[in-house]
């Protein structure tokens, strides 16, 4: 049998999720089940005076209707995960029910629920609730000033937190050559997975025990977060994450809505389901980005980049989500120098309350903001001495000698090769020619450019002592049991939790190669309390460098132990025994040989195992990695501008990136392909607004462009290949390395386009109208 | 995205829908496609009680010439007009257009008079229904009328319907054979709806000047209009790309300009310039 790693295998999970066989939250049914729904504020900052629930507890579907009220002493407030140390971190209470004032439109106010789907929306409907207005503030940096409202009253201007990291010398900055200075807005988006959130409780009044399915990308933080919410014991909680219609960090936070659903199921004792609906979610489902970042960069006129100072104004919404203070603090800061090799550099962030749908982590989560200032600024870096910002980025890329290498901000960059990804990225692109193109057409009139994002983040979450050292409340290792069936089919467990990624064939890979069996011999079971024992869930691209580790090492327990058992069937000496391709066979000696699965079955019948071997053949490996993982690479995009309309056409986007050992080429380009959509969207199309009121007026779909596939020319995806020395897989992480990249790619081609008129910044989105005026402006009306 | 409780009914003719909208005493609508009914359902912005079914009566899916006009009958779907041969050779404005609205899915369910007479501000009929003088032809109890689509559409939404009635068809005005015609569309990034759509017959007489143009522009504002300075302005020039670039200049002048999150009246305007010059300069030069 032939290796299966590295190759294009197709995803095992498709048969199933496109011929309408998968199973979803929503397609759960459960004998006697009711259904819930959240009424939510209207209003982004006000007291609530009542709340009239009379006229829809009269509802003859109605069940039951609660407020925050009637929720006190039974449920408690939902906590962060992550306790940023050294910043003054405040955490005000997020109860799953507003209590006494609103926070922000989408803040839940009152839950209802009925025996029908459809009334229970009738019921909501008949529930009044009488506000007493307050202002609201949206903008962070209005959020901090003397005379904004508070939105908790003990949390001086609204500062959630004031993080430092880093530290420049005095003087570097103050007696640079040149220092450049730009300031960007990274604006709120919305993570917009195909399916909503949702969940279903199912509480069992005889054995207290409680099942909680809902569509969450790490189960066991759920559980773990859920059971001190509700007070009830992890070993009588199970939680379950069925298949999953995309997350992109959006299920990663542990919402009150959750809480609230399980908490009604053991209130009234049979199963509630809660969907939330596509525009519900825009309100109330956690955003990504929102960060102002203010850079410095100084360096020599050569190009010898000195140090950088970013300053991160990050707006956390009402309350502390899940990992709302890590995204712009740890992910972001910690990389602010990116690829090169800069020796100084420090990082200050402030995270703001507004009257705004709390943020949280989105695909890349504070790195694509972090690869965003590093590579905007390089560029306008390099326009400023006057060099070609491809050989500016080579003249500071950190050497391929220096690796392992420690930035300024102390992390330690695995392995790395950045020059190897840029030049095959020019190479794809003939880039000479190309510069040439542009010439001819800048002379013609027309703007075309070309923008360059030469990335590295920080993935595959994480060393469990450094994770802690930063306060996140998890363990982050991974877990893996392979169990092989008398059959010698396999069952394999892994904590981490696909939602998309197509793990359940790329893990299968891995296994396959291990066991040398055939990948339909092998079954995955993810994101189930009670079947995988504890695991840390998918988020920050460390499923396959954690977890495909830790199934890695499994899968050699398992061999070790088949090994000896193949020995003694044998009767050779271990170290005689080689195992290949799924046959055990003798040094040596041609002929004498058993096949995997014939250890297997021998193994679980136990007839004649060596002397005190425990039966069975199954292993389980707790996999705690020794640093993070690396990934890096280049993205290019070309784009051509219309002067007429401001209209970008994104013409050619080319993309070589390095993730360490490939293990599955065709869902590494998907998940590329997908990032690429998600980052260009949000340079391009994506943004959330709110008005001055706090009302978000780009709610539905109508208004909040995601990016559609014709909006594409073909993605040029490649790769190089660098194995990580952290995991035995020499894996980093893809899944978010297409977001992280291309906003910067995608803004520096635009940017390069108008630079004829010396345009240093447009704010994202760059809607065509922003461009057109920005090109009137500057050309006058002629 | 639930809507509350209706009753739904089928109509075998359109008397039997004349009669069921009476019977639903005003709490009645006419079903077509559904695909402008039903989003204002799920979002609780429209309740009706009762969904009359119109999709099985045959008789509105004609298509026919009479005389210099092509009626096309309210139930031909976006996909259906785009691809009829009589609406191709005769107003193949019109197909170009259908063929520009939304998605396939959206073609395939949506009807040209659910379109009309939902009356969507940035809906893509409207701009050819303008150039071609269309007449929406409408039957209730008292008989049938044809009336004039800039009498009809009176605002976003907002038509002369009278009561109880039914749409049966839009009647076209076939424009002289010697003229070329297209859809210009900005498509809006998130709806595909146009952001402005411009719709363009002309042609030149022996001597090479324009003898006949119409611009009809929809989606810049509240209600789709004619750029009748536009026309005046071109009528009985040679067309020339200089020509046509000043004409088009006055392409927002007889409409008013909208403004939402992605465009602004000015740079609406500025659409209509580019994209009436576009348009004319494809059928013109
Ligand atoms: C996602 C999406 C994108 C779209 N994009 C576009 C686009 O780009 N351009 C565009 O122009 N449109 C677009 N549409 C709208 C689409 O064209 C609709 O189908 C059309 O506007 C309405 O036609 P319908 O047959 O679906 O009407 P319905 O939704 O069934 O009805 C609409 C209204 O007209 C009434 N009605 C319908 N037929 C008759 C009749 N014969 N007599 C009397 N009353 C009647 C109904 O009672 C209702 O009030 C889009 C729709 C969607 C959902």
């Amino acid at each position: 049998m032939s290796k299966v790693v590295g190759t294009s295998v197709k995803r095992k999970e498709d048969s199933r999720l496109l011929t309408g066989n998968g199973r979803y939250s929503d397609d759960i049914v459960l004998p006697g089940m009711l259904h819930a729904t959240v009424v939510r504020s209207t209003s982004a900052h006000a007291k609530i005076k009542k709340i009239h629930v009379e006229e829809a507890l009269n509802h003859p579907n109605v069940v039951a209707v609660y407020t925050g009220k009637d929720l006190e002493g039974k449920v408690g407030p939902v906590p962060t995960s992550w306790y940023v140390p050294g910043c003054n971190l405040k955490e005000p209470p997020q109860y799953p029910l507003a209590i006494d004032r609103v926070r922000y439109v989408g803040d839940g106010v009152a839950l209802v629920i009925a025996d029908d789907r459809y009334a229970v929306k009738d019921a909501a409907e008949l529930i009044e609730v009488e506000y007493e207005e307050l202002p609201a503030v949206v903008g962070q940096k209005e959020a901090m000033k003397e005379d904004a409202p508070l939105l908790h009253d003990d949390i001086e201007n609204n500062i959630a937190l004031q993080w430092k990291a880093g530290e420049i010398p005095e003087g570097v900055m103050e007696n640079a050559e040149v220092v450049v200075k730009e300031s960007f807005y990274v604006q709120r988006v919305f993570p917009s997975p195909i399916e909503p959130r949702a969940a279903v409780a199912q509480y069992n009044p005889g054995s207290g025990e409680l099942t909680l399915w809902c569509s969450s990308q790490n189960p066991h933080i759920h559980r773990m977060v859920l059971a001190e919410v509700l007070g009830i014991s992890e070993a009588k909680f199970q939680v379950i994450a069925p298949d999953i219609g995309g997350g992109f960090g959006g299920k990663i936070g542990v919402y009150p809505d959750e809480a609230l659903v399980a908490f009604a199921s053991r209130e009234i004792g049979k199963p509630v389901k809660w969907i939330e609906e596509r525009s519900e979610h825009y309100t109330a489902a956690n955003a990504g980005r929102d960060e102002i970042i203010e850079v410095e960069l100084a360096g020599k006129k050569d190009g010898t980049l000195e140090a950088i100072h970013v300053k991160n104004t990050a707006n956390l919404g009402a309350y502390l989500s899940t990992m709302g203070a890590g995204v712009s603090t740890i992910d972001f800061g910690m990389m602010i120098t990116g690829t090169y090799d800069i020796p100084y550099a420090a990082c200050e962030t402030t995270g703001v309350y507004t009257n705004t749908t709390p943020t949280d982590a989105y695909r890349g989560a504070g790195k694509p903001e972090s690869t965003y200032q590093i590579e905007r600024i390089v560029d306008l870096f390099a326009r400023e001495v006057g060099m070609d910002p491809v050989e500016l980025r080579k003249k500071n890329f950190v050497k391929k000698e220096a690796f392992p290498y420690q930035n300024a901000q102390g992390l330690l960059y695995d392995s790395g090769d950045y020059e190897k990804p840029l030049n095959k990225a020019l190479e794809t692109l003939n880039y000479e020619e190309l510069r040439k193109e542009q010439e001819r057409k800048r002379k013609e009139g027309k703007l075309m450019g070309i923008g360059f994002s030469t990335y590295v983040e920080m993935c595959g979450f994480g060393p469990s002592e450094v994770v802690g050292a930063v306060g996140f409340q998890g363990g982050t290792w991974e877990n893996s049991t392979v169990r092989v069936h008398p059959s010698g089919k396999v069952t394999v467990f892994c904590g981490t939790s696909p939602h998309g990624q197509g793990h359940d064939t790329t893990f299968s890979q891995v296994v396959a190669d291990k066991l040398g069996i055939p990948i339909e011999d092998i079954e995955f079971v993810f994101s189930d309390t009670k079947s995988v024992s504890m695991g840390w869930g998918t988020y920050g691209s460390r499923s396959t460098a954690v977890g495909g580790a830790a199934v890695s090492f499994a899968a050699d327990r398992v061999v070790e132990k088949a090994k000896k058992i193949a020995a003694h069937e044998l009767e050779v000496a271990e170290e005689d025994v080689e195992f290949e391709n799924g046959t055990f066979s003798v040094k040596g000696v041609p002929g004498k040989e058993r096949a995997f699965k014939d250890i297997a079955h021998s193994a679980n019948m136990a007839w004649n195992l060596p002397e005190g071997m425990e039966p069975s053949l199954e292993a389980q490996y707790f996999f705690k990695p020794e640093n993070f993982v690396f990934p890096f690479g280049t993205h290019v995009a070309v784009v051509e501008v219309d002067k007429d309309t401001g209209e970008i056409d994104l013409q050619r986007y080319v993309c070589v990136d390095d993730v360490g050992t490939v293990i599955n080429p065709l869902t590494a380009e998907g998940q590329v392909h997908g990032g690429v959509a998600q980052g260009v969207g949000q340079a391009l199309w994506e943004g959330a607004v709110y008005n001055d009121n706090g009302q978000l007026v780009s709610g539905t779909l109508m208004d909040y462009t995601l990016p559609k596939a014709r909006f594409f020319p073909t993605i040029e995806s490649d790769f190089t290949e660098t194995p990580s020395p952290v995991n035995p897989l020499g894996a980093k992480g893809v899944g978010e390395v297409g977001t992280t990249a291309s906003i910067a790619a995608a803004m520096n081609a635009v940017v390069d386009a108008l630079s004829v008129y010396g345009v240093t910044d447009v704010e994202m989105p760059l809607t065509p109208e922003k461009v057109w005026k920005v090109i009137q402006e500057k050309e006058g009306n002629q | 995205m639930i809507p509350v409780t209706f009753d739904y009914v089928r109509a075998e003719s359109v008397n039997e829908a004349i009669q069921q909208l009476k019977d639903s005493d005003g709490e009645g609508k006419v079903l077509a496609g559904g695909h402008s009914l039903l989003p204002l359902m799920k979002m609780r912005l429209t309740e009706p009680q009762v969904l009359i079914d119109i999709t099985g009566i045959d008789a509105l899916k004609e298509v026919r010439k009479e005389g210099d006009r092509l009626i096309v009958g309210a139930l031909n779907t976006h996909r259906e007009v785009s691809i009829h041969p009589d609406i191709k050779e005769h107003i193949p404005l019109v197909a170009e257009t259908a063929r520009q609205i939304g998605d396939i899915q959206i073609r395939n369910k949506g009807t040209m008079g659910g379109n009309i007479v939902h009356a969507d501000s940035a809906a893509d009929l409207p701009a050819a229904a303008f150039v071609l003088d269309a007449e929406v032809l409408i039957t209730n109890e008292f008989g049938e009328q044809a009336m004039g689509i800039d009498s009809f559409i009176l605002g976003p939404l907002i038509t002369m319907m009278p009561e109880d009635s039914i749409v049966t068809g839009v009647s076209f005005q076939i424009p002289p054979t010697h003229t070329k015609s297209t859809y210009l569309k900005y498509f809006h990034p998130a709806s595909g709806y146009p952001v402005v759509g411009v719709a363009a017959v002309a042609g030149t007489d022996s001597n090479g000047n324009i003898d006949f143009v119409r611009v009809g522009i929809t989606g810049a504002g509240d209600v789709a209009f004619r750029a009748t300075s536009v026309e005046e302005e071109l009528l009985g020039k040679a067309p020339s790309e200089a020509v046509i670039k000043e004409a088009s200049k006055l392409a927002a002048d007889d409409g008013e300009m909208g403004s939402d999150l992605f465009a602004s009246p000015e740079y609406r305007e500025n659409l209509c310039k580019v994209y009436t010059e576009r348009a004319l300069k494809s059928i013109l030069l």
